[in-house]
């Protein structure tokens, strides 16, 4: 009986598929365990770098308490001699196909942008993903965000708080005003608030 | 057993002859180091996942081999995910989610369920490593192409003369279609010359 019933497909099927699942899952686990720090760290790495490109000058930030959790935080960026040469912090929204994050630096009185950096997007390719592209990053180059920003399209800016939008990407130019109004009336609120 | 090797290069190729994997050829070749990075991602797990297929050939009961074949493939797609996420940040950023997408590819399943399910360790490599060259090989002259005209780049060097205007078309999905469908058609062409010389001289 006994014999009957190990010997049976149903045995084999299920025996097979659990070995088969429990090395799968001891593989993964290795793989897992070798590359997660290095994922973080390159995670890391790379809005380092886009805080250094925002501000040449920085020498070290500080992750500011109380400003958020993780990638919410405000970073206080510093020079050599610990004088504050502005904020960072990321912002994130919907673009046209798909979630577009941004590195954004801050000048110290609040008033101005430092500028822009695309950390990740997914917009139509020679269109959208212009928005990474330094005519359209540049415009945001000390920019005034004491009024909201706004965007105009075919004609040059009239206003210290307005960006030309990328012709035939409308949609993605108005995302990354959006998503950065949003952020930077959160962030105002929290650091003035912290003051 | 070299033909094993040398049939993914031409006879079978996997996207000029057999039409299998057509979603990361479309989608991720909008750049020739894009379609050679997805092309050695996909050699890896077609190579990894045809070695261990075939050596547990027998004693894969019948009736649960595809779900056993999917468990393993899947098990090398995401260490192949996880590598290139720790090793090559950038590259993996590019091609974004169709790495995990390997997974459904279909010259992976279909290489296990049609050769090394059948064939040997050795036999099973060969046809995997010859796939996966063909799959490759297919995917940078894909590549290379859509970037010439799209961006007036090869691998990121220029070779358009200064002033070109890029196609943006070619980076778009449709210039992949275009591209793809012409590029078959020339396989074709190149494909039926080779066999009349072959019938002449026979």
């Amino acid at each position: 009986m006994i014999k009957k019933i190990l010997q049976s497909t149903f045995v084999k099927m299920v025996s097979a598929l659990v070995a088969v699942g429990v090395l799968s899952g001891a593989v993964l686990w290795m793989v897992y365990d070798y590359s997660t720090p290095k994922i973080k760290k390159n995670l890391q790495n790379e809005s380092q770098r886009a805080v250094k490109n925002l501000f040449p000058q920085m020498e070290k930030s500080e992750v500011m308490k109380n400003t958020g959790k993780g990638p919410d935080a405000v970073m206080k960026v510093l020079d050599a001699n610990g004088k504050l040469l502005g904020y960072a912090f990321n912002a994130e929204g919907n673009g046209y196909q798909g979630l577009i994050k941004v590195m954004t630096g801050l000048s110290p009185d609040l008033t101005k942008l430092q500028g822009i950096e695309i950390l990740e997007s997914q917009e139509t390719p020679g269109l959208g993903a212009e928005i990474a592209g330094k005519p359209f990053r540049g415009q945001f180059v000390g920019l005034s965000v004491t009024h909201e920003i706004e965007y105009v399209k075919n004609q040059k800016p009239s206003q210290p708080y307005e960006i030309e939008a990328i012709t035939g990407a409308t949609i993605s130019s108005r995302a990354v005003v959006a998503l950065l109004n949003k952020r930077l009336k959160e962030v105002r609120k929290v650091l003035k608030g912290g003051k | 057993m070299i033909k094993d090797f040398i049939k993914g290069l031409w006879k079978e190729n996997p996207i000029f002859v057999q039409v299998l994997g057509m979603c990361p050829t479309l989608a991720v070749t909008t750049k020739a180091l894009f379609g050679l990075s997805m092309g050695l991602a996909t050699m890896f797990v077609l190579i990894c996942s045809g070695v261990v297929v075939s050596a547990m050939r027998k004693l894969v009961p019948e009736q649960v081999r595809i779900p056993m074949f999917t468990v393993v493939i899947a098990t090398f797609v995401t260490a192949a995910d996880y590598f290139l996420k720790a090793n090559f940040y950038e590259i993996s950023k590019a091609l974004g989610p169709y790495v995990p997408l390997i997974v459904v590819n279909c010259i992976i399943l279909g290489r296990a369920e049609a050769f090394a399910s059948k064939h040997g360790v050795g036999r099973s490599f060969l046809d995997a490593l010859g796939m996966g060259v063909g799959f490759t090989l297919a995917l940078i002259v894909l590549g290379s192409c859509r970037e010439v005209l799209g961006s007036g780049t090869v691998f990121g060097m220029r070779v358009m003369w200064q002033g070109f205007t890029n196609w943006v078309v070619m980076v778009l999905p449709a210039g992949a279609f275009i591209t793809l469908g012409l590029l078959v058609g020339l396989f074709n062409i190149v494909d039926k010359k080779v066999k009349d010389k072959e019938a002449k001289k026979a």
